[in-house]
């Protein structure tokens, strides 16, 4: 009998995740679209990676995978020590809940809650009973400057407001992993700039890697790490802030 | 997480005062049909309800209470004859004329009792006195029959008032509580061979039914059974007796049929507005849906939650639909014109339908959550 696959691959200090050979396709016959093709790079703990790029090149694929939202065809997907392409789904489900925050481009927030049970949730997910985990988010509701509003619907609070309260929702849990998608797309540029300053503040632990997929130039400057992609290849990886900067000059 | 799962459903008011309407109306077409089919049916063994007997005997073919085919006189005694009978009493039932004051006429159920005994009496007399049955031309009317033969006498008619059947003179003795029948006649009692000699057309044979009791430790069923035997009469107990009579209104009218098909109307309403209701809160749900996905958790948590949506707004749609069925029936029954009876297995039967096609929606929904892909957030 075959043993199972190892589902552990301790990565070397200061590293957070680690993929190579990252193939994925959507369709199949003539209508198949490799969405990634060997993809291959690396994020560290207290850094801000960024993976940029053209529509279609396959960034939030790879965001996807790397969340494990998303399984690939074949390659090797290693983060915070978990081997998640030998993950079955259940656990892949728990690393989610256990590891990882989200921030979504169109924040994702529950309308008929309010800000405080928003923020709660993934807490309720890991079985926190529900004082406790609205204490805790009035608590992280603070952090972002939100404290006054937990009791808000969040249709009530502006864009901005929003982002933050979904970046208090995707920390509350204290994740190693924030995987943030466009998390300024959907805001106008000053606010856009106060989401990143947090962003930057939760990413300076040295216990957490931020991943951030985004189109928006206006905030490269935030990014530690940059992947830049095309084509279902990451094409170069940016290693510095002064290599970022060199390659895409603020406007 | 399922205290959010029903804050989602809630705050979507549009979705839940839809699910909650159509819920509550598919439980009140639905109990509100079977209860007017079990009034209506109640209605049919009226008669058995007024009358109580252990044992009825009829001819051979008697298969319900109403269908009466006349026994001969010397019948009684050869009931009484058979081992295990207690006493065994003749009873006239019929439906004649009752000419009223006015000249109009009003069809009435006349029941004709033992004299000596009165078995079969009304139990609950609400005016006069049951044993003056027993002075000559007197009747005990129930209070629909009041009602009834009041209607074209400018009052309110009572004791000691008069009225003719067969152009004899009824006197009103006492006024009782009974059954409403199925024919729709209010009930006459009278002694038996007053009702045959002198209220109803003179006829060869006019003995409807024989009343019997089993001596004490005797089964009634059995003995029921050795009656029929030995007399080549029917004999029924009493629930046999009312059983037959529903079926025979099952088996021979377009009642069963008619109510059948409102009760499954109301349950393809409540299918179809709960599950399309159900379904379209969860597809515009399923960005919401899918970042909870996304964020951990898992699919039989998923499930549940639906599972606990679908159910909350089932208990509550069916808690509205069955009060409203029991005020509406509250109502009929004051104002005593329509059938309306609600036996547990009603309330019950419902409940079972309603948790069915809240479940068939659930699953409608869980169908459609297992397919929301958590990446589909990214996208």
């Amino acid at each position: 009998m075959r043993a199972p696959p190892p589902t552990s691959s301790p990565l070397p200090a200061g590293l957070a995740l680690r993929v190579s050979g990252v193939r994925k396709q959507f369709g199949a016959g003539a209508g198949v679209t490799v969405a990634l093709d060997g993809a291959a790079f690396e994020a560290r703990l207290g850094e801000i990676t960024m993976i940029v790029g053209p529509s279609g090149c396959g960034k939030t694929t790879l965001l996807s995978i790397i969340a494990g939202t998303l399984t690939a065809d074949a390659g090797r997907i290693e983060v915070l020590g978990s081997l998640l392409n030998e993950l079955p789904r259940g656990a892949l489900t728990r690393f989610r809940a256990g590891h990882v925050g989200f921030i979504f481009q169109q924040f994702n927030l529950i309308p008929t809650i309010s800000v405080a049970e928003n923020v709660s949730i993934p807490l309720l997910i890991r079985g926190v009973p529900r004082r406790r985990a609205e204490a805790q988010a009035m608590a992280i509701l603070g952090r972002v400057g939100m404290a006054a509003r937990g009791r808000e619907r969040p249709l009530s609070l502006s864009g901005g407001q929003q982002q933050r309260i979904a970046i208090a929702r995707a920390l509350i849990h204290s994740p190693a992993l924030l995987i943030c998608d466009e998390p300024t797309s959907a805001l106008d540029r000053d606010t856009g700039h106060q989401v990143m300053e947090i962003i930057r503040d939760v990413a300076r632990d040295p216990g957490r890697c931020v991943v951030v997929v985004t189109h928006d130039p206006r905030i490269y400057r935030y990014a530690d790490r940059m992947a830049e992609m095309e084509d279902g290849k990451v094409l170069r990886v940016l290693e510095s802030p002064a290599a970022i900067a060199a390659a895409h000059p603020p406007s | 997480m399922f205290r959010i799962a029903l804050q989602m459903l809630v705050g979507d008011r549009a979705k839940y005062l839809m699910l909650i309407s159509g819920i509550t109306f598919a439980t009140f077409l639905m109990a509100n049909s079977a209860s007017l089919f079990c009034g209506l049916m109640s209605w049919t063994y009226a008669t058995l309800r007024n009358v109580r007997a252990p044992i009825w005997v009829a001819d051979s073919k008697v298969e319900q209470v109403g269908d009466t085919k006349p026994l001969r006189d010397t019948d009684t005694n050869r009931v009484r004859s058979v081992d295990g009978v207690a006493w065994a009493v003749p009873l006239f039932q019929g439906l004649t004329q009752a000419r009223l004051l006015d000249g109009t006429f009003q069809l009435v159920t006349l029941i004709g009792l033992d004299p000596e005994t009165l078995i079969g009496a009304p139990t609950q007399m609400v005016a006069g006195r049951l044993e003056d049955l027993r002075l000559p031309n007197t009747v005990v009317l129930d209070e629909f029959g009041v009602t009834r033969l009041s209607a074209n006498a400018g009052r309110r008619i009572g004791v000691g008032d008069v009225f003719e059947m067969n152009d004899s003179e009824a006197r009103i003795v006492g006024i009782c509580k009974a059954y409403r029948s199925f024919t729709g006649g209010p009930y006459v009692y009278t002694t038996y061979d007053r009702a045959i000699t002198d209220y109803t057309p003179l006829q060869r044979r006019l003995l409807s039914y024989v009343l019997a009791a089993p001596q004490p430790g005797t089964d009634p069923r059995a003995l029921a059974r050795r009656i029929s035997g030995e007399t080549g009469l029917r004999a029924y107990t009493e629930s046999d007796f009312s059983w037959s009579t529903v079926w025979w209104y099952v088996a021979n009218t377009g009642i069963p049929i008619n109510i059948g098909l409102l009760v499954a109307i109301g349950f393809v309403v409540g299918t179809v507005i709960s599950g399309q209701t159900f379904y379209s809160f969860v597809l515009e749900n399923t960005r919401n849906l899918g970042a909870l996905k996304a964020m951990g958790t898992g699919n039989v948590r998923m499930c549940l939650m639906l599972i606990l949506q679908s159910l909350a707004v089932g208990f509550i749609g069916y808690g509205v639909g069955i009060g409203l069925v029991a005020a509406v029936g509250n109502l009929a029954l004051h104002f005593g014109k329509v059938p309306f009876l609600m036996p547990w297995q009603v309330p019950v039967g419902v409940f079972c339908a309603v948790i069915f096609f809240c479940m068939i929606a659930a699953f409608i929904g869980i169908f459609r959550v297992s397919r929301v892909d958590p990446a589909s957030v990214f996208r």
